[in-house]
C-alpha cells in the first residue's frame, strides 16, 4: 500500500529532523556550555560596592564636629516606570508631593534615564516608598557627612565632596585616616538592575578611623559668637580669632569670619571657605615689639630698669621720619612697650646687632611652617637680607616688611607665657612633644611683666578682666593699599594670655579693617580679647586672681 | 444523510462496543496517557517560568479542561461525520478569513482575531490548521491514487486559498505551516516524485521571492539568525538570550525554579514560545530530552494510527495532523535553540495560551474518532 509506505517515510524524516534537534540542544548543553553559563553569569552577577562608614570627628571632649549618617537617595527610570494612577498616587503620597507635580516633574524628562526624586533622605523617610515595591524606582544606600557645629567649626573641620572624599579642612588633610575602605559584594542582579539577592561579600567594608581635635567646642562657640558679632559692629572685611593652651600648644579655638555653612553648601563664596587664620599673612605691627625688647635684654647690654630717650618725641632715619603720638621722654624698656613707642623701638633696634632680631624672629617662629596639618597653611614672610639698612632695620623691628599668619603670631606669644619654651602647635590630640628653649625664662618672665603693664597703663586697657590679670600688646598695622600704606584701613590687633601669673591661655585677635572713628588694636581688638578670655577662663574653671591672691 | 453514512454510523457505535469491552467511550488510552503527561509537566514548567505563581497555572489548567472536554466530543464524532462535513467546515472557515480581512482585531500589527460580539473572540487561522488536512484528505479519499495532474491543481487552489489569506494578515508562520501540511497529505495521496520534485524545486526557487515578500522586521530575523551578535540589545536580544538560558542549563540544569536567566526577566517571552528555555536552564538536558522523548512517543503513536487507519480519509487526515503538530515542535526548538528565525510558534501544550492548546486537543481527538471507529476485519 503506497500510502502506508509514505507515512512511514514522512514519520523517518521527522525522527531525523527529532535527532537534529536533539543534537542541537545538546551541542548547547554540553559543548557551548562554558561559554554560555559565563554569558549567563555576565548578565546576572553583579560587584556592588558597599559604602564604608567615614569616620567621625571630634572636639577634645568628644563632642560631635563631623558625623556620617546612613542615608537613602530615590531615584527612577521613567522608561521602566509604569505610570498607572494608582501607582503615582501611592509615589506621590509617600514623597508627601501632589500627584500632578509628580507626573510633570516625571513627563519633562522622560527621555532620560534617571530622574532623581529625593536625595540624601534619613532611611526612616524612604521606607514606605521601598515598601511599595514599584518597578523603576531605585534606592541608593550611602552615607551623609553632617557638621553639627555648622559654621562655627567649618574652617577648622572642612567638609567632603558628594563622593565623600575630603576637600577642605581637616577632612581633606587627614583624608586617608578617616576614609573606610569601600567593601564590595557579589550580587545577582536582574534585567532592570535590581538586587534580587546577596550571593556573598568580597570583601567587608572598613569603617574610617575617628579622630578627636584639640579644639574645645565651648570655646569654639564662644569665640565664634564674639569674633562674628565683633565683624558685624565695625563692619569689618574679616577676623579671626586663635586661642591656645599654653601648656600643650594645642589649639583650642581657631575661627574665622567670614564663615560658611558646611551643611548646605549652595551659592558658597570662595573667600568664605578660607581659613585666614592659618592661610592669610599680615604685616603684624607693634605685636612684634615685645621679641625686638627681648633681643636686647639677651643681648646683656640691657636691663629691665634701662632707659631710652625717645625726645623730641620723633627721629629721622635714613631720610625719613618715624614719629611717636606724643613725646614720651625718658622712658624704660617697659613703657616702650607699653605705650608701644616707635621712637623706643627704632633706637633699641639700631643699636642691636642687625642679625640678632632676625633670628628671635625666626625662633619664635615667623617665616616657618607651623606644620599644623592644615591645608594651605602658609609660611609667612621673613625677609632675610645680607646688609640691613638703617631703616630697614627699623620698621622691620616694629613689625613693618615681613609677614605672619595670626596662628604663627599666636605661637610667637605662646613662648613668652610659656616661659621662653616653644612648643608644637597642633590641632588634633596627640602625644605633648618636647618643646624647645628659644628665649631664657628670666627674658620671657621680664617680657611678661612689660606686657602686664600695657594692660594696665599702656595701649591696651580694654583687654582687662576684672577677674584675672592679662599680659599683652596691641597693634594697629596700616595696609598696603595701591599707593603704598594707606592711612584709613587698617589691622587691629591684640595677642596676649592670661592669667598673667600663670598664663592658662593664649589669645590673638585680629580685625581686619574695621570701618568707623575707631580702628585701633588697643580700642577694637583688646575689648574683643577681654570678653573671649573672661568667658574662656571661666569655663576652663581657672581660679580668678582674687583666689590666688587669698591662696 | 445517505443510508452509507447510517449504515457506518451505527456499525461505528456497536463496534466499539465490541473492541476490547473496555469502554463506550472513544478514546485511544495511549494518546490520552502521553498528553496528561506532557500537559503536566508543561504546567510544572510554566508553574516556574511565571515565577511561582499559581493564578496563571489555574488559567491554563483551565484551558486544558476545557480543550481536553472538546478533544472527547471530538473523539465521539465518527470520522463519517467530519468526511460528510469537511467541504462545509472548508467554505465557512474560507469566510471566516475573508471576514477577517473586513472586521478582524489588530493585536500588535497582525489582523488575526475575529469577534463575534458579546460570545468571544477566535483565530480563523486555527481552524484552517484541521480543516485543510481535512480537505484535502476528503477530497483524494475516493479518487484513483496516484493523483492526476488535474486533481493537484485542484488541491494546489485548495492549499493557496487559505495559506494566502493567512499570509496577509500577515501571519507567515502559520500560512507555511498550514501550506506544509497541506503538501503532507498530497505527499501521503501517493504523488508521483516527479511532482515531488517539482514542488520542493519551486520552493527553493521561491525562497528569493519569499524574501522580497517578507517585511522589515521578518528580513531582520532570518538575518538575526546568521548573525544574533549583530544587534545583541535588539532583534538579536531574543536568540541570544535564549541560548544563554539553555545553555547555562547544563547536562542537570540548576534545578526547578532556580533559572536566574528566565526568572530575572532576561529571558523575554519565558512562558509562551520560549518557554522550553526555561525548562533548559533548570532541569538541563534531561529535562528537555524527557519532554522530547514523550512528544516522539506521540508522534509514533500518531503515525500508527495512521498506518492502522482502514480508510485514505484516516489515513491521511490523521497522518497530516501527526505531521503538523511535529512540525509545530520542531519549529519551536529549533528557533529557541536558534536553528530557524523567530517565527513566533509556541510550544505545542507546554507554551502558556489557550488557542493552539484547544486546536491541538481537537487534533488529537479527531485522531482517536479514526482510531476507535474502525470495522474490526482482522
Amino acid at each position: 500500500m503506497p500510502v502506508n509506505w509514505r507515512v512511514q517515510f514522512v514519520g523517518l524524516i521527522f525522527i531525523l529532523l527529532a535527532t537534529a534537534m536533539t543534537a542541537r540542544v545538546v551541542f548547547l548543553h554540553i559543548i557551548d556550555r562554558d561559554f554560555l553559563q559565563g554569558q549567563g553569569d555576565a548578565r546576572t552577577n553583579r560587584i556592588e560596592k558597599v559604602h564604608a562608614h567615614r569616620g567621625m570627628m571630634m572636639d577634645r571632649k568628644g563632642r560631635p564636629l563631623a558625623i556620617s549618617t546612613p542615608v537613602v537617595s530615590i531615584w527612577v527610570d521613567p522608561r521602566q516606570l509604569d505610570l498607572q494612577p494608582a501607582t503615582l498616587a501611592a509615589i506621590a503620597g509617600a514623597l508627601g508631593i501632589s500627584a500632578v507635580d509628580l507626573n510633570n516633574k516625571l513627563e519633562q524628562s522622560n527621555s532620560r534615564k534617571f530622574i532623581s526624586l529625593l536625595r540624601r533622605i534619613p532611611p526612616a523617610q524612604a521606607e514606605p516608598i521601598m515598601g511599595l515595591g514599584i518597578r523603576g524606582i531605585y534606592f541608593e544606600r550611602e552615607y551623609q557627612r553632617f557638621y553639627p557645629a555648622g559654621e562655627v567649626a567649618a574652617h577648622v573641620v572642612g567638609f567632603t565632596d558628594i563622593k565623600d572624599k575630603g576637600q577642605e579642612g581637616l577632612e581633606l588633610s587627614f583624608d586617608q585616616w578617616l576614609q573606610g575602605k569601600p567593601g564590595e559584594k557579589k550580587v545577582v542582579k536582574n534585567l532592570y538592575g535590581e538586587v534580587v539577592r546577596d550571593i556573598k561579600p568580597i570583601r567587608e567594608a572598613v569603617a574610617g578611623k575617628s579622630l578627636t581635635l584639640t579644639i574645645d567646642l565651648r570655646l569654639q562657640y564662644l569665640a565664634y559668637r564674639e569674633l562674628k558679632s565683633a565683624v558685624n559692629f565695625y563692619q569689618a572685611e574679616s577676623g579671626s580669632v586663635i586661642i591656645l593652651d599654653v601648656e600643650t600648644g594645642a589649639i583650642l579655638s581657631l575661627v574665622n569670619q567670614p564663615s560658611y555653612n558646611p551643611n548646605n553648601r549652595k551659592g558658597l563664596q570662595l573667600g568664605h571657605v578660607r581659613n585666614r587664620a592659618i592661610t592669610d599673612v599680615f604685616e603684624p605691627g607693634s605685636t612684634v615689639k615685645p621679641f625686638t625688647v627681648a633681643v636686647a635684654l639677651e643681648s646683656g647690654d640691657y636691663q629691665i630698669t634701662s632707659t631710652i630717650d625717645t625726645n623730641p618725641g620723633f627721629i629721622r632715619v635714613g631720610g625719613k621720619t618715624i614719629p611717636d603720638p606724643r613725646n614720651l621722654g625718658v622712658i624704660d624698656l617697659g613703657s616702650v612697650i607699653a605705650k608701644s613707642s616707635q621712637v623706643g623701638i627704632t633706637k633699641l633696634a639700631l643699636s642691636l646687632n642687625e642679625y640678632d632680631i632676625w633670628n628671635m624672629f625666626s625662633a619664635v617662629g615667623y617665616g616657618q611652617s607651623l606644620e599644623s596639618g592644615f591645608p594651605g597653611e602658609s609660611s609667612g614672610y621673613l625677609p632675610n637680607r645680607r646688609r640691613w639698612r638703617d631703616i630697614e632695620r627699623a620698621t622691620f623691628a616694629y613689625g613693618y616688611g615681613l609677614q605672619v599668619t595670626p596662628l604663627q603670631l599666636a605661637a610667637s606669644y605662646q613662648v613668652i607665657a610659656s616661659g621662653g619654651i616653644k612648643n608644637d602647635i597642633s590641632m588634633v590630640r596627640s602625644e605633648v612633644g618636647r618643646g624647645q628653649r628659644v628665649i631664657s625664662a628670666t627674658t620671657a618672665a621680664n617680657l611678661k611683666h612689660m606686657l602686664v603693664r600695657v594692660v594696665t597703663e599702656g595701649t591696651g586697657k580694654r583687654a582687662a578682666i576684672d577677674e584675672y590679670s592679662v599680659a599683652g600688646k596691641t597693634g594697629t598695622v596700616r595696609k598696603v593699599g595701591k599707593n603704598g600704606y594707606e592711612d584709613t584701613h587698617h589691622l587691629a590687633f591684640f595677642a596676649g594670655m592670661a592669667p598673667a601669673e600663670r598664663p592658662r591661655l593664649v589669645g590673638v585677635v585680629l580685625i581686619n579693617d574695621p570701618k568707623g572713628e575707631q580702628y585701633g588694636g588697643g580700642a577694637i581688638a583688646a575689648p574683643l580679647f577681654s570678653r573671649i578670655m573672661s568667658e574662656a577662663l571661666r569655663l576652663l574653671s581657672v581660679p580668678p586672681r582674687q583666689y590666688n591672691e587669698a591662696a | 444523510m445517505s443510508q452509507d453514512f447510517v449504515r457506518q454510523l451505527s456499525g461505528a457505535s456497536s463496534l466499539s462496543k465490541r473492541f476490547g469491552g473496555r469502554s463506550v467511550f472513544h478514546i485511544d488510552i495511549q494518546l490520552l496517557c502521553l498528553l496528561v503527561l506532557i500537559v503536566s509537566y508543561g504546567l510544572l514548567v510554566l508553574y516556574s517560568a511565571v515565577g511561582q505563581r499559581m493564578e496563571p497555572v489555574i488559567a491554563q489548567t483551565t484551558k486544558i479542561g476545557v480543550a481536553f472536554v472538546v478533544m472527547i466530543v471530538m473523539a465521539q464524532i465518527s470520522p463519517v461525520v467530519y468526511l460528510r462535513f469537511a467541504p462545509w467546515l472548508f467554505l465557512m472557515g474560507i469566510v471566516f478569513l475573508v471576514l477577517v480581512i473586513f472586521f478582524g482585531i489588530t493585536v500588535n500589527g497582525s489582523q488575526r482575531w475575529l469577534r463575534i460580539p458579546g460570545v468571544f473572540s477566535f483565530q480563523p487561522s486555527e481552524i484552517m490548521k484541521l480543516v485543510v488536512p481535512m480537505i484535502l484528505a476528503w477530497y483524494f479519499h475516493d479518487r484513483h491514487l496516484p493523483p492526476r495532474l488535474k486533481h493537484l491543481f485542484w488541491a494546489a487552489v485548495m492549499i493557496a486559498m487559505p495559506a494566502i489569506l493567512i499570509g496577509i494578515q500577515p501571519d507567515l508562520g502559520t500560512a507555511i505551516i498550514i501550506a506544509a501540511s497541506g503538501m503532507l497529505v498530497l505527499f501521503l495521496a501517493g504523488i508521483s516524485w516527479r511532482y515531488v520534485v517539482v514542488v520542493l524545486g519551486g520552493v527553493l526557487a521561491s525562497l528569493p521571492a519569499l524574501w522580497f515578500l517578507m517585511r522589515d522586521y521578518q528580513r531582520q530575523r532570518v538575518l538575526m539568525l546568521l548573525d544574533p551578535e549583530s544587534d545583541p540589545l535588539g532583534a538579536g536580544w531574543n536568540i541570544i538570550q535564549s541560548k544563554t538560558a539553555i545553555g547555562s542549563g547544563g547536562l542537570s540544569g540548576k534545578g526547578l525554579f532556580q533559572g536566574t536567566q528566565s526568572h530575572l526577566d532576561f529571558l523575554p517571552e519565558s512562558q509562551t514560545d520560549f518557554i522550553i528555555a526555561v525548562l533548559a536552564e533548570e532541569l538541563g538536558l534531561i529535562g528537555v530530552v524527557v519532554l522530547l522523548i514523550l512528544y516522539v512517543l506521540l508522534m509514533g503513536r500518531g503515525v500508527i494510527i495512521a498506518v492502522q487507519a482502514q480508510d485514505t480519509f484516516g489515513r491521511l487526515l490523521t497522518g497530516a495532523i501527526t505531521f503538523t503538530f511535529f512540525v509545530y515542535v520542531f519549529v519551536n526548538i529549533a528557533m529557541v535553540s536558534g536553528i530557524l528565525p523567530v517565527v513566533g510558534v509556541p510550544l505545542p501544550l507546554v507554551s502558556y495560551g489557550g488557542t493552539s492548546i484547544l486546536t491541538i486537543f481537537a487534533g488529537f481527538g479527531i485522531i482517536m474518532s479514526v482510531h476507535t471507529h474502525r470495522r474490526i476485519t482482522l
